[in-house]
């Protein structure tokens, strides 16, 4: 129950926070990557904010033995640069560049943003499924 | 750069860390959308309610900003649908195969000062600047 509330906050936080900085809109995203024409630095902005907050509240809350609902922090201990990091980030930012929309602001535009965004979420999550049978197939790591 | 909104970039930044440190705070987790939205089906099934309230505030955040200033943020899409289509796929898949997105590897990676989070973030970043300025060349604008 203490864990299902935690994720709703987080998420509502997360929903306004991404809005307010209107990193919900894919012209303002495109309008950062696109820098030979009217360049926004707005979203190295909001990275700036969001990493100001979050390297000072991680400092803090990881002095504590445990989170309030869990036994223990589950922080990725992975620190390997490979082939699969950088192949899937070039991916990623492909389609990041093509139309402006990163997971959060895909999901987060569904009851604001036109009907593209619907079809952007599908071919999404379309993206993960073929990543999830890659991997079951033993093609993809 | 007269589109550049440093104030509201700030503050909503600084919200995504504030749902960032709450998660890790009350969970335990890092908030990485990707890893939360598909984890809501791929995940152990103690841990999907939570990731699931997570993306419905993740939903109910923009329309909560949507009441209170009483005007629809903006938003504006300009790539056809075949580049919907063809940029979702990529992003889906690009996130799972590099393990991250611009939440995950951005605001909680580098905030942990991850080396292998960074690597993914100057990819993603590089190949998304790449790619609209491809297009930017090709369409002669």
């Amino acid at each position: 129950m203490g864990k299902a509330l935690s994720g709703l906050i987080a998420g509502l936080i997360f929903g306004i926070g991404l809005t307010v900085a209107q990193m919900t809109n894919p012209a303002k995203v495109l309008g950062f990557l696109d820098i030979l024409g009217n360049w926004d630095p707005s979203l190295a902005f909001v990275m700036g904010g969001a990493m100001a907050v979050t390297t000072l509240g991680y400092f803090l809350v990881w002095k504590r033995k445990s989170p309030r609902f869990e036994d223990q922090f589950y922080i990725p201990t992975n620190n390997k640069i490979d082939p699969p990091l950088i192949l899937g980030a070039v991916l990623f930012g492909a389609g990041w560049g093509l139309v402006g929309l990163c997971p959060g602001p895909a999901i987060a535009g569904l009851a604001i943003g036109g009907w593209q965004i619907w079809v952007f979420l599908a071919a999404m999550l379309t993206g993960m499924a073929l990543h999830e049978l890659g991997k079951r197939a033993r093609l993809l790591p | 750069m007269e589109n550049f909104t440093p104030i509201s970039a700030l503050v909503g930044g600084g919200l995504i860390g504030l749902s960032a440190v709450l998660l890790m705070a009350l969970t335990g987790r890092v908030a990485g959308i990707s890893g939360i939205a598909s984890n809501i089906v791929l995940g152990a099934p103690g841990d999907r309610l939570w990731r699931f309230l997570f993306v419905v505030g993740l939903i109910l955040g923009p329309v909560i900003v949507r009441f209170a200033t009483g005007s629809p943020p903006p938003f504006e899409i300009t790539s056809n649908l075949f580049l919907i289509i063809g940029g979702g796929i990529l992003v889906g898949l690009g996130t799972r195969l590099g393990s991250g997105c611009t939440s995950g590897h951005g605001v909680c990676g580098l905030s942990r000062l991850s080396v292998r989070s960074l690597a993914a973030v100057v990819t993603f970043i590089g190949v998304g600047m790449i790619v609209v300025t491809a297009i930017r060349l090709m369409v002669g604008g």
